[in-house]
């Protein structure tokens, strides 16, 4: 895509008109708050108070972070390719049925170290089976990725209900998910290394091991879209797909391959409530995350050091909005739907709302920061 | 006679499901035409129905409802206009947001405004639409096959959803038979060629979101008090996206679109009809299935197993006047 807007300095590529927009959606967000009849600035204390506050709130903060880094990895890497993969959600949900199979498998037979390498590679491979058929659909056929995998996720949905209530669900339970996990696939929790730091976490707090295979998992994604042939032709593509072709670049292989790459992603995300928290697959375990991945990508600028501090961000308001709705009636949790909405709003859809004032107040004060001799065309 | 009465049972629930169906899918069938995308059906349903609910119960009258669905309705499509014709975002982004923001906030609102769990006060006969006896209706009754389809089934339902089948005519003759219409699919297919005519692209463009946005409006408004009393939340659970689907299915086609949402909305009687009876050769089918069963067969429709669909070739692409 050529943006039909002059260049600005780095700086204010990434940072400050990011910045902009991420505020102008928390002023709307408070606008929203007072709308129900509180105090926005109370609001936002109580929020960052219950995410950061404690021991035990920032554990439960990286914990669903966890999740967000996982899905937003995954929005990023397709959104690199020129894709919009809107199917986390549900990639991320029958994921869960890989995880599923390899605990109720493995659970009573292996310790974790040997569980959860194998519960990972099922979640990837199910999450990225489930992002093949849009991908093959949209290389082969040209069906619009977008609309396919809203369709799958759909589907997604509807498949796991019927899994869980008629298939996995243990005789003579009434709860529609699967039966408890033995130790063998309960990943080790983290809060000891938040209590080495001075803080107090109880054991109970779910900050588990897979957030450290999603910061690895950050890096990984970082290595291979910067760092090796495949991530330039996933580059190349995104940014020019005819010029990707004119390079002999394979148009299928690339979209195949980057679909995969996400959908592995996403479904990764299944390991750490299912693994590391709930310890069984319940309805909608998801609860989500896979489109909270797209307001993190979105945040992120797609780069795995703006994803991570994002995804820290959404855990925060999930987190703190916990707390929010508890000192708050008036404010459910679902305030965070309208934060996400608006993030994506104003973080993407409407990113080049403020670069034009941004543009002319540089032109005018720095005209050789814009990269133009005084006088010209802002 | 029990089959007549079992059939047009359901072939009346088909018709009551398939309305906002319909609603939105001809909404977005304006917007798409244009070449603007839409993924926000489902969230301008959602202020839709809450906007008509909470005025409703508010001023007790029907029309300003409908009134202030539409406006509401309308108010996010013109976001979604501005972010993707004015700013030229990506219109699946603005959809996206649109969504969130709707689902968000409609449960807040709600909770806030009602204080009942985000569900609206139930609304007395007055504040809404009541069903429509078409005339002869009750004389006709008892006449054989005849009389049941029509009095039990085309008889007996709310004005909007006699305005949603007026609306497929409509919008067929405002498509094909009109200049605007004319400009409309034009500017979805070639906006350039539009622009050298003289004729605004963005302007083009607003109009047919606003469209989107009134139709959305009165869907939303059908969906919260003609088929229930009330809003209650996440109440369009996905409607805006099979609607999305029915929309791929009809080909952006007025006349096949009502089709289209007559099936799917016959798939969704049908499942709640058949939950737990096994049926005469497959055996029991899960309701999972059939409730799936529009997005499988968007996706093989899509796949191009069943004929081939081709949007619109502007489509999701921001108009640059003089790249």
């Amino acid at each position: 895509m050529s943006t039909p807007y002059a260049k600005l300095p780095r700086w204010v590529d990434y940072g400050l008109i990011p910045l902009v927009n991420l505020v102008v959606a928390f002023v709307v967000a408070g606008l929203v708050v007072l709308l129900v009849g509180e105090n926005p600035f109370r609001a936002a204390e109580i929020l960052v108070q219950g995410a950061f506050g404690s021991g035990q709130g920032i554990a439960y903060t990286l914990y669903y972070a966890t999740n967000f880094i996982f899905t937003g990895l995954a929005v990023a890497v397709a959104f690199h390719c020129g894709l919009f993969n809107i199917g986390g959600e549900g990639q991320a949900y029958i994921a869960g049925l890989g995880v599923a199979l390899v605990c109720l498998a493995l659970d009573q037979v292996t310790p974790w170290w040997i569980t959860f390498p194998l519960a990972t590679l099922a979640a990837a491979a199910v999450g990225a089976l489930w992002a093949l058929i849009p991908a093959y659909l949209q290389a082969k056929r040209g069906s619009h990725i977008v609309i396919t995998t809203i369709m799958f996720n759909f589907i997604a949905a509807s498949a796991m209900v019927y899994l869980l209530v008629d298939v996995l669900k243990p005789r003579g339970s009434m709860a529609p998910q699967t039966r408890q996990f033995a130790e063998g696939a309960q990943l080790p929790k983290l809060g000891w290394l938040l209590n080495d730091l001075g803080l107090t976490v109880r054991p109970s707090a779910p900050l588990n091991i897979a957030f450290l295979l999603a910061l690895a998992m950050a890096v990984a994604v970082w290595a291979l879209i910067w760092r090796t042939r495949l991530g330039y032709e996933i580059r190349t593509y995104g940014f020019s797909p005819k010029a990707a072709r004119y390079a002999g670049i394979s148009e299928t292989r690339v979209i195949i391959i980057t679909m995969l790459i996400s959908g592995a992603l996403a479904g990764m995300m299944a390991l750490n409530p299912i693994m590391g928290d709930q310890h069984n697959v319940a309805l909608d375990f998801v609860s989500g995350a896979g489109f909270v991945g797209i307001a993190v990508a979105l945040m992120g600028r797609s780069h795995p050091a703006g994803i991570v501090p994002a995804a820290i961000l959404f855990g925060m308001l999930y987190q703190g909005g916990a707390a929010l709705a508890f000192e708050m009636p008036a404010i459910s949790r679902d305030m965070i739907v309208i934060i996400q909405g608006l993030v994506i709003l104003f973080a993407g859809a409407l990113e080049h709302l403020f670069r034009p004032t941004i543009q002319t107040i540089f032109a005018t004060l720095a005209p050789k920061t814009v990269g133009l001799p005084a006088g010209e065309r802002a | 006679m029990e089959f007549v009465d079992a059939l047009v049972n359901i072939l009346n629930s088909t018709i009551r499901l398939s309305v906002p169906l319909l609603l939105a899918c001809l909404a977005g069938l304006y917007s798409e035409r244009a070449g603007i995308f839409d993924i926000g059906l489902e969230g301008k349903m959602l202020v839709g129905a809450i906007a008509r609910a909470s005025a409703a119960a508010v001023s007790g009258s029907a029309w300003i409802g409908l009134a202030a669905a539409i406006l509401v309705a309308v108010f996010f499509g013109l976001v979604h206009g501005f972010a993707s014709i004015t700013h030229r975002g990506n219109q699946i982004v603005s959809g996206v947001a649109i969504n969130f923001i709707a689902a968000g906030s409609t449960i807040i609102l709600g909770q806030a405004w009602f204080n009942q769990g985000g569900r609206t006060p139930s609304l007395p006969p007055e504040a809404r639409f009541g069903a429509i006896t078409l005339p002869f209706a009750d004389t006709l009754r008892d006449v054989p096959i005849i009389g049941h389809l029509y009095s039990g089934l085309l008889s007996g339902h709310s004005l909007l959803a006699y305005i949603a089948f007026l609306a497929v005519p409509f919008t067929w003759w405002a498509l094909f038979r009109t200049r605007f219409g004319l400009r409309l699919r034009a500017v979805g297919e070639n906006p350039a060629a539009v622009d050298t005519a003289g004729i605004s692209v963005a302007w083009l463009r607003y109009r047919a979101v606003i469209c989107t946005g009134v139709l959305t409006g009165i869907a939303g408004s059908y969906m919260a008090l003609s088929q229930n009393a009330g809003f209650v939340k996440d109440m369009t659970a996905g409607r805006g996206y099979i609607a999305l689907a029915a929309l791929i299915f009809a080909k952006w086609k007025p006349v096949p679109a009502m089709f289209a949402c007559l099936l799917f909305g016959f798939l969704d009687a049908l499942s709640i009809r058949l939950q737990g009876t096994p049926l005469p050769v497959i055996g029991k089918v899960p309701v999972q299935f059939m409730q799936a069963l529009p997005y499988i067969l968007t996706v093989i429709l899509l796949a191009g197993f069943i004929g081939k669909a081709i949007p619109p070739r502007a489509g999701g692409v921001p108009y640059v006047k003089e790249r």
